[in-house]
């Protein structure tokens, strides 16, 4: 919990299109990216807080992305459910260093799951 | 003061009218109201129709309205209320000492009150050219004709004049695809109504939708031998012209009474009561001239056609003081709103406020303390009340630090909604300019009747039912009204991020050729940066049916199934349908499944109800290996995951059936050849049936096929989900082109009118039957007209999404593993 943050290059803005997300595996667990409308990044865990739904594959519209398997929509600045719905999807820390993504994980969590 | 009294013995007094526009006719209708049968009524017409709202001509050019729709008073009507009308029979002679009107094709009627309604004339300027053949003006459906004709083939519109009617024509011609250049004499559009920086932002909007506008362009000649080719400006420039239309002003027709001896002068004279110098001729409408005044908009004339009613049903009135006028320009997605004096003079106090970001102008022009002018660009939803405020002349000096901000400001200071700026009006507000219906009307007649929707109050009151401007406002009463009653009504926005509902939102796109999401976005002024899940797939099917071949698919507005053609399942794995058709499959096919199912490890495969084979747990990563293979073995894709055509299924048929009429399975496999790959409102089902036992489920289809001794027996509108509902019939045709003709028509109205995610089923019980009958069924031209655009619009979409390469990459979205920054 205290372990400090490391960053971690996950790739260029221009490598995910607007209003879409890309993904990368990491052990701990699938980390979906996200890129709005205004070119804004967000990182967080690839599992709905319903049931798991992969929410890289919703739509995205503007800071907020809606899960494929029941609707609901998730914030993605906070990873929390938006409306009526409670849970959260967690939240990574993002930085852009010269057009580049830079996801904030601790080392542990970074660790590509062996194949 | 003369009144008119009943005569002694009852017979009907004859009141006969000329012209059957929308001032007579309004006028007609006030006194049906306060006088029923107390005249035997006779109305002469120059034009060959009844009486319909002028004010829609631009929306018919735009096409946004058909005839029919802007009909104010049908046939029936003038049956009804007893009315002799004369079409395209004008009046050439009144013989006041008689008290006789001669037409033009001779009738002669006898008056005891004569009423003139003749309205007035575009002028044409006096240049070289003006009767070139293609030169037109724009003031009844005629000219309409004249300028869809031409708009029909294309090219350059020249439109002379840059006011309200001249720019109305611009945009029409260029929503039906010509080239336009709008000439303004003046050094800003809509001089009269605008100020200079209203004039600029128009301009600039207009330019943005790619119309060219000249100002303080003088127009030397029009150029042509017998048809107009170009416009030669004074300045040496020439535009090419296929069309000219001239819109440059009007001028009163007053031939017809200055002939008869009344006193004319721009227009024809009367008194507060409507009364010209002959006290049995009344006047009302764009043809008069009261207290050296004339006008040109409807709302005076509908306050001219009451005090004429009241006149001449014998009510006592205060009688007509003259209008302040207000404009607002018709033009989709151009929020313009004019009133009263802006030209400011000396003692005149002016308060602007500028968004430039929203594009956002306002200007209130202010005298002695009073509201005397307003100029609003691009939010006018403060319109009614400054208008308000004008007519009645209040005081404003204790609001206006805030006045610019709208009444819910200039009130408790609470922040702006609609309703609550609405609530703010007094019951005398002027809601509905067009139809000069005031919010009293409207609030009694909610309460009275019992009225919950727009469309309701649009058959009781007539508001918004013209230009619809005013919707917003109406709404606001509603809301105001019923408060969370309202929510219940029948028109319902897309979802939170707009106003507009489905029908309205597919409509704008057609007649503003909006052709992006964001375009629509823009345009109709969703209130989201990008929409949300709900309204971006609909506008983008939206789009798509409206420009086959022209827009481009936007995968990020689509629900992952169809992103990634194959159906997400709820561990994340997906889906693949590939297609059989008509249910017909072959060794070689299912060997090459057996084959993709051992390969990728597919936990199951599965016979669906729908006639074809199911793979179901495909990890995403295989997904385009499993396309590749299946397309190896000639198959594609199923969309089993799509809004769009989903199976045909079929039965045995004829071919081994001891039952079968006909060949149905054949049948099936051309209606699905035929409809694949088709993007619908909602998935669409079909099937075809060999005899009336009805193998193949095809009464409970979107469109199912029941072949018989002598055809086939086509119905639409099956439903066999959560709610059963059967097929209706549609018709019996006789041969297989029949029947794909029907379907393909079917399908494309369908694909033309059904709100995005209404099944087939739905959309019928909403629209009727018969309508779907009368568009497919009766009218055998357009029913071919719809399946020449359904053939179209396929011929861009027939390719199988597995064999797009570019599909390919959509189901590689991984990004190779993190690295530790330096
Ligand atoms: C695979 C299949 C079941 C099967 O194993 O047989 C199936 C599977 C699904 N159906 Fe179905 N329906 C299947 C035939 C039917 C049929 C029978 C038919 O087509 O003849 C019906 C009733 C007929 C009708 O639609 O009128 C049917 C009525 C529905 C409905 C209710 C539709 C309605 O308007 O009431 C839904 C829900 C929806 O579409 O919103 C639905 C939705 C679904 C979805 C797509 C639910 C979803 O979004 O995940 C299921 C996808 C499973 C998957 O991942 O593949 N499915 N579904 C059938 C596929 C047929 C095919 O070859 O494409
Ligand atoms: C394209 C267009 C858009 C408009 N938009 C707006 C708008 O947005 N807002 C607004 O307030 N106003 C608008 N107007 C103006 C509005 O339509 C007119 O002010 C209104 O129609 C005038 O009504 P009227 O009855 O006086 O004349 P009309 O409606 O012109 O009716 C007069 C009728 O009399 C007939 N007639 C003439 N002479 C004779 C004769 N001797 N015998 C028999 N019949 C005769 C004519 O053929 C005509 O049908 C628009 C006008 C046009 C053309
Ligand atoms: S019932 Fe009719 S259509 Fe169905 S299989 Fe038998 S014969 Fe053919
Ligand atoms: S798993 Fe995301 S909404 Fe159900």
């Amino acid at each position: 919990m205290t372990e400090p943050l490391d960053w971690y290059e996950f790739g260029p803005v221009a490598s995910i299109p607007r209003q879409s997300a890309r993904t990368t595996r990491t052990d701990a667990g699938q980390i979906a990216v996200f890129r709005t409308v205004d070119d804004r990044i967000f990182a967080i865990p690839d599992r709905c807080p319903h049931r798991g739904g992969p929410l890289s594959e919703g739509i995205v519209h503007g800071h907020k992305v809606t899960c494929p398997l029941h609707n609901w929509v998730i914030d993605l600045a906070t990873g929390n459910a938006l409306g009526a719905d409670d849970g959260c999807a967690g939240r990574i820390p993002v930085r852009i260093e010269n057009g580049r993504i830079m996801l904030g994980l601790t080392r542990a969590k970074a660790e590509v799951p062996g194949d | 003061m003369t009144y008119i009294s009943p005569r002694p013995h009852g017979r009907p007094e004859r009141l006969v009218v000329v012209g059957n526009g929308m001032a007579g006719m309004k006028a007609i209708e006030e006194t049906l109201e306060r006088a029923p049968g107390r005249y035997a009524i006779t109305v002469f017409g120059a034009e060959p129709r009844v009486n319909y709202n002028r004010i829609m001509l631009s929306p018919l050019l735009a096409g946004e309205k058909s005839f029919p729709e802007i009909v104010i008073n049908d046939a029936g009507w003038y049956e009804a209320n007893g009315i002799v009308l004369h079409q395209g029979d004008p009046v050439v002679k009144i013989d006041r000492e008689r008290q006789v009107v001669r037409s033009r094709a001779g009738h002669e009627v006898s008056y005891d009150r004569l009423l003139l309604a003749t309205g007035s004339s575009p002028i044409v300027i006096p240049v070289p050219g003006k009767d070139l053949e293609g030169v037109v003006s724009f003031r009844d459906v005629d000219d309409v004709e004249r300028m869809l004709d031409a708009a029909s083939a294309g090219g350059n519109a020249v439109v002379i004049g840059g006011g309200l009617l001249g720019l109305e024509a611009a945009v029409g011609l260029q929503a039906r695809g010509m080239q336009v250049s709008v000439v303004h004499l003046a050094g800003w559009l809509m001089e009269r109504q605008l100020d200079q920086a209203a004039g600029f932002l128009l301009q600039r909007e207009l330019e943005g939708r790619g119309v060219t506008v000249l100002t303080e362009a003088d127009t030397a000649e029009i150029v042509g031998t017998e048809r107009v080719s170009a416009v030669r400006l004074k300045d040496g420039c020439t535009l090419p012209a296929d069309l000219v239309v001239m819109a440059v002003g009007i001028r009163p027709n007053v031939d017809l009474a200055r002939n008869a001896g009344l006193e004319v002068e721009r227009g024809v004279v009367v008194d507060d009561f409507m009364t010209t110098s002959d006290p049995a001729i009344l006047a009302v409408g764009e043809c008069i001239q009261h207290r050296r005044q004339c006008y040109g908009l409807v709302a005076p004339l509908f306050e001219m056609a009451k005090i004429c009613a009241d006149r001449l049903a014998g009510i006592e009135t205060n009688g007509y003081a003259g209008s302040i006028t207000s404009t607002k320009l018709k033009v989709t997605g151009v929020d313009l709103f004019s009133a009263g004096e802006f030209q400011a003079g000396d003692d005149c106090e002016d308060i602007v406020f500028r968004d430039a970001a929203r594009g956002i102008y306002k200007r209130l022009v202010i005298e002695d303390g009073r509201l005397k002018g307003a100029v609003l660009y691009g939010d006018t939803r403060d319109g009614a009340w400054y208008f308000q405020l004008m007519r009645t002349g209040e005081e404003i000096a204790g609001t206006r630090d805030t006045l610019i901000f709208g009444p819910a400001f200039a009130g408790a200071g609470a922040p702006a909604n609609p309703s609550q700026a609405v609530a703010a009006l007094g019951d005398d507000a002027e809601i509905c300019g067009c139809n000069g219906v005031c919010k009293g009307r409207i609030v009694a007649a909610i309460q009275s009747e019992g009225l919950t929707t727009v469309d309701d109050v649009r058959r009781v009151t007539k508001a918004s039912g013209s230009c619809g401007s005013c919707t917003g406002l109406v709404e606001g009463l509603l809301q105001a009204a019923l408060g969370d009653g309202y929510e219940a009504s029948e028109v319902k926005p897309v979802c939170p991020c707009t106003v507009h509902d489905h029908d309205t939102v597919r409509r704008l796109i057609r007649v503003g050729r909006l052709k992006s999401i964001p375009a629509v976005m823009q345009a109709l002024e969703w209130r989201t940066p990008d929409g949300c899940h709900v309204c971006r797939p609909a506008l983008n099917y939206y789009l798509l049916a409206a420009w086959p071949g022209e827009y481009v698919d936007h995968a990020a507005s689509r629900f992952v199934n169809e992103r990634m053609h194959a159906n997400i399942q709820k561990d994340g794995t997906y889906s693949v349908v590939p297609r059989m058709w008509g249910g017909l499959t072959s060794p070689k096919e299912l060997r090459a499944i057996a084959d993709v199912a051992e390969r990728y490890r597919i936990p199951t495969v599965k016979v669906t109800g729908g006639q074809r084979i199911d793979l179901l747990g495909v990890k995403k990563e295989d997904l385009a290996a499993v396309w590749a293979d299946l397309n190896a073995a000639g198959m594609v894709s199923g969309h089993a995951y799509g809004k769009a055509l989903r199976t045909v299924k079929t039965c045995v048929g004829s071919e081994w059936c001891r039952f079968g009429t006909q060949d149905s399975t054949a049948m099936g496999v051309a209606l699905e050849r035929l409809t694949w790959d088709s993007w619908t409102p909602h998935k669409v089902k079909m099937a075809v049936s060999g005899c009336p036992r009805n193998c193949a489920e095809a009464t409970i289809k979107d469109f199912g096929v029941v072949a018989t001794e002598g055809g086939w027996d086509l119905h639409v509108a099956g439903n066999g989900g959560i709610k059963v509902r059967p097929t209706d019939l549609l018709c019996k045709v006789k041969t297989p082109e029949e029947v794909e003709e029907h379907c393909g028509a079917f399908l494309q109205l369908y694909r033309e009118e059904a709100r995005y995610l209404e099944r087939t089923a739905h959309w019928v019980e909403r629209v009727g039957l018969d309508h779907v009958k009368a568009r497919v069924v009766d009218d055998a031209e357009g029913r071919r007209a719809l399946y020449r655009r359904f053939l179209e619009s396929q011929r861009h979409a027939q390719d199988d999404p597995w064999a797009d390469q570019t599909v390919r990459g959509t189901t590689r979205n991984e990004q190779p593993a993190l690295l530790a920054a330096e």
